[in-house]
Parts: structure tokens; C-alpha cells; sequence
């Protein structure tokens, strides 16, 4: 599903490499967080398997792909199959929470009928129903976060990519989404969550991954948000 | 791809940047009509060349009596009926003729009069004070210096005269004129072609979010790209009707009608409603074009796909 070999990132105009020397591989049907303080590179690690950035050495293969030989004309069918949720939501503000989720397909050319099909599904699926018309204005935080997880569900991508979900969100809610990432994992999509939520990291008992100044310094199965001092 | 999303998207993008469509609008009609102007002045120029070449003389003036006293070439007295057919005769003989027509002296004081009847100096004009002359069409109007080096200096003869020297200083002029035009004509579609750009870098701008998601979600490049073109382009076809509709405007209400150049000035034949009906299409298709290119190289800078 994803394989890191011996991956390296440095910024253009920057001496410290954001990355350095990572290589692991995430199983089809995992779940996985991925830990470390602020500038430790989980979002180098997260933006490098959009293909938003380019490893300056190693090789990136995502769903059997070798990112860097990937022309870019091909990356947008790429990223089809890959979901992506964000600590600040990203919904579009002007559109209801239907047409958010529609957005999502109707950039990738679904029709009016196969949308008016699914969108409605995925958003039972996490617990919106009926509230298809809302703005996003109107929802709180955690119900603006499931809009968020259903456009990014909606395509039912093999993989899904989670920068800080519950990072705007007050502990309980932050279960809530949790509850439903595990349940959209059960499916069979994996799941990478980057994360600062030792809770939910230690609740989880799921494989983490940290990285410490572009490092690789832990790769733990069924493990917690720290080490145990 | 769903026409219907992305036409919604092109009028949300349009009028968000009310001001600056209304500039791109603006300069590119200005641009457009005056590249049709400057086309249709070169088709002007060309009729009128056409026009007037095959009318054009070169003339050779003969000696009056006045001559002979003010003027070095005709220091051996007016021109003599030996030395007139002498001249025919010889003009007659030259290949490069087409055809030689005589005016006599009463005949250039009735043209003269018929052209400037009304001025003080025609009044005081005597047809003995006017000279007789040998009007030569040529086969090939260039040819008038074969004629020139024959006859200048000839007794009897005060000056040989190409009218089509004359005329080339006025198609010159206009062709002056033209390249004046053009120039302007650059000047504003650059206006324009910038002012594109930075619209579609605002309009790229005002829009990262939802182009950022479209990323997100696997939209392709030209999906993402398609409304910002479209809506360059859209502004670029308002404003190249708007030129189309200068250019017929300015067809029927200055040479046709209105201002009527047409009837006012006859001996100008002016260019029809078939050259300025031709050029619309060019206009339309560069008006769709340009925009459509500038936003596309305008978004490979500004907006990340």
C-alpha cells in the first residue's frame, strides 16, 4: 500500500532535511498513526505520499506506485484514490453540506444520479442524515469534520490520509470521529492519521509510527502516543 | 464533465471580479476594433490602388507663351504644331503606350474650372494661360520614367509628370497611418493580455480553496484550469463583439450613412460591406483565442495543479 525506501526530503533554500533516511511500509487494510512534535515532518511525510512534494532521495510508492516516476498528468488519477482530512476541515463555506460532498465527485465526473445515490449513503455513514442541506456554517466543529470525512470517504478511496482530525475538536467529539475513522479502517481502506492527541493515541492501541527532527526513531505495533518513562 | 457545474462556475468567477472583467472587456474591444480598423485600412488602401493606378497619366505638359518667358525649359518659345505631332508620333511608336489622349488648352481651363470654379485664382484665369498637354496611359504604370527620359527637355515640352508620384505620397501616408494603427493596436492588446493575467492570478487567488480541494479530490488539471480560461475567454468574446459591433457601426455610420463619406467624397471608392463582414469572424476567433492563452500561461504560474 505505501513504501518509503530510505526517503529524504530537504526544502529548497533550507540546510535541515525535513526528512531523513525513512523507510517502512503500511499493509493494505492497516491503521496507522504517526506521532512526533511540530517540525518533526509528519506533514513533509504526509504531503510527499500526495505527491504535493517530491522525495529528494529515496523512492515513495503509494498503492503500488513509484511516485517519482508518476508524470504529473497522472497524480490527479492518483489521488482519486486516496482520501484526505484536515485539522481545519476544508469545507467550502458557500456550499451546503450536500454540495460539499458532491464536490468530491462531481470534479471526477460522476453523474447527477450516481451522486444523488451515494452522497446521501456516506453521510448516514457518519451520522449526518438529514442534515444534507445545512451550511457548514451551521454545524459544529465535529459535525463540520464528518462533512469533511464523508467528501473524503464519498469515492471510497483505497486510502485514507488524516492530518490532526480532532485537532480542533473538544476530547468527547474527537472520540466520535475516531470511532468513525476505525469504522471507515473496518471497511478496509487504510488509514494514516497524523496526530497530536496522546489519548486517543494510547486508547487506539494501534501501530504508531514517530518521527523526531525528519527521523524515523519509533515503529511500534499496537503502541502508544509516548515513550514510557 | 458537466457543462452546467463548470458554466456556474464561470459566472461565479466573473462576477467576483466585476471591475477587472469590465477592464478586460474594455481593452480588448479597443484592441480588436482597432485591428480591424488597420485591416480594413490596408483593404482601403489596396481598392483605392487599384482604383486609382488604373486611372493615373503620366502627362506631358507643353510650352505656352507664358512659359517661354518665365521658364528655362521652354527658353526656344511655346510649343509648334511640327513639334506637337512630332512628339504623337514618337509616343505612338513607344510599346510601353497604351493610349494617348491630347487636351488643348480650352479643354485644361474647363477642368480646371470644373474642380475649383469657386476659388479667386480661377476666376482670373485665361484658357491661353493654360497648357496643352499629352495625356499617356501606360501599359504598366511603373514604366514612367522610359517616358520621362524621352521627352524632358524636348523642345517644347516644360515638364513630364507622373501622377502616380502623387498619389504614392498619399498611399504612403496612409500606409503611415496604418502602421500607427497597428502600433496602437499592440499597445492595447498588451494592456489587455496583462490585465487578463492578473485577473486570472486575483480570480486563482480568491479561489485556492476550492482549487486546493478540487486537488485534493483527484480533479484533473484541465477541470481545475477550465473555468478560469473559460472565463477569460468569455470576457475576451464580450469585448470582441463589442469591436465587432464598432467596426459595423462605424461601416454604416460613417461611409454609408450619417457622417455618408460615401456620397460626400465620390472619388474615393470606399471598402464594402464584404471586407468589413469578413473580418468579424478573424476578430471573434482572436477575441476567444488570446484570453483563452494568456489565462492558460497565466495559470501555470499562478495556480498549482
Amino acid at each position: 500500500m505505501i513504501r518509503f525506501d530510505n526517503v529524504s526530503k530537504v526544502y529548497p533554500k533550507q540546510t535541515r532535511p525535513a526528512l531523513r533516511d525513512v523507510s517502512l511500509e503500511v499493509e493494505k487494510g492497516e491503521f496507522v498513526f504517526l506521532v512526533g512534535s511540530s517540525g518533526s515532518g509528519k506533514s513533509t511525510f504526509l504531503r510527499l505520499l500526495l505527491r504535493e512534494e517530491r522525495a529528494s532521495h529515496g523512492q515513495v510508492h503509494v498503492l503500488g506506485k513509484d511516485l517519482a516516476r508518476l508524470s504529473n498528468w497522472k497524480v490527479p488519477h492518483m489521488r482519486r484514490q486516496l482520501g484526505t482530512v484536515f485539522q481545519d476541515f476544508r469545507l467550502l463555506p458557500n456550499k451546503t453540506v450536500f454540495e460539499n460532498v458532491a464536490f468530491a465527485q462531481e470534479v471526477i465526473g460522476k453523474s447527477r444520479g450516481e451522486i444523488r445515490k451515494s452522497v446521501p449513503q456516506v453521510l448516514d455513514l457518519v451520522g449526518l442524515g438529514g442534515k444534507e442541506d445545512r451550511m457548514p456554517g451551521e454545524l459544529s466543529g465535529g459535525e463540520q469534520q464528518r462533512v469533511a470525512v464523508a467528501r473524503a470517504f464519498v469515492n471510497r478511496p483505497k486510502l485514507l490520509i488524516a492530518d490532526e482530525p480532532t485537532g480542533n475538536l473538544d476530547p468527547q467529539t474527537s472520540v466520535g470521529i475516531m470511532k468513525l475513522l476505525d469504522r471507515i479502517n473496518r471497511t478496509g481502506t487504510t488509514v494514516i492519521m497524523a496526530t497530536h492527541d496522546q489519548n486517543i493515541v494510547d486508547q487506539m492501541r494501534k501501530r504508531v509510527i514517530e518521527l523526531e527532527k525528519g527521523r524515523l526513531v519509533r515503529d511500534q505495533a499496537r503502541g502508544v502516543y509516548g515513550y514510557q518513562h | 464533465m458537466r457543462a452546467q457545474f463548470v458554466l456556474s462556475e464561470i459566472g461565479v468567477g466573473l462576477r467576483r471580479n466585476l471591475t477587472m472583467t469590465f477592464a478586460v472587456v474594455v481593452s480588448v474591444a479597443l484592441s480588436l476594433a482597432l485591428f480591424g480598423g488597420s485591416l480594413l485600412m490596408s483593404d482601403q488602401v489596396n481598392t483605392m490602388k487599384g482604383y486609382w493606378y488604373d486611372k493615373v497619366n503620366v502627362s506631358i505638359f507643353l510650352c505656352n507663351k507664358g512659359d517661354a518667358e518665365s521658364d528655362p525649359n521652354c527658353a526656344k518659345g511655346a510649343v509648334t504644331e511640327d513639334q506637337k505631332k512630332t512628339i504623337l508620333a514618337d509616343l505612338k511608336k513607344m510599346p510601353i503606350v497604351d493610349s494617348v489622349t491630347y487636351e488643348s488648352q480650352d479643354d485644361a481651363y474647363k477642368h480646371y474650372k470644373e474642380q475649383f470654379g469657386n476659388s479667386p485664382l480661377a476666376a482670373s484665369l485665361t484658357p491661353d494661360q493654360m497648357q496643352e498637354s499629352y495625356r499617356i496611359k501606360l501599359k504598366s504604370p511603373e514604366k514612367y520614367l522610359v517616358i520621362a527620359t524621352a521627352f524632358n527637355g524636348r523642345d517644347g515640352v516644360q515638364s513630364v509628370q507622373d501622377q502616380k508620384g502623387i498619389l504614392d505620397n498619399l498611399f504612403t501616408l496612409l500606409g503611415y497611418l496604418n502602421w500607427a494603427a497597428r502600433l496602437v493596436m499592440l499597445v492595447m492588446l498588451s494592456v489587455a493580455l496583462l490585465l487578463i493575467v492578473n485577473t486570472v492570478r486575483v480570480s486563482a487567488f480568491s479561489r485556492r480553496r476550492e482549487t486546493g480541494i478540487m486537488r485534493l479530490v483527484g480533479a484533473s488539471g484541465f477541470y481545475i484550469q477550465a473555468p478560469f480560461i473559460m472565463e477569460a475567454a468569455v470576457a475576451g468574446v464580450i469585448g470582441g463583439t463589442i469591436a465587432c459591433a464598432f467596426l459595423v457601426l462605424g461601416q454604416y455610420f460613417v461611409i454609408d450613412h450619417g457622417v455618408a463619406l460615401a456620397d460626400k467624397l465620390q472619388l474615393i471608392n470606399f471598402v464594402g460591406w464584404d471586407a468589413v463582414l469578413t473580418k468579424l469572424p478573424l476578430i471573434l476567433a482572436a477575441s476567444f483565442l488570446m484570453p483563452a492563452l494568456a489565462a492558460f500561461f497565466a495559470l501555470r504560474k499562478y495556480l498549482k495543479v
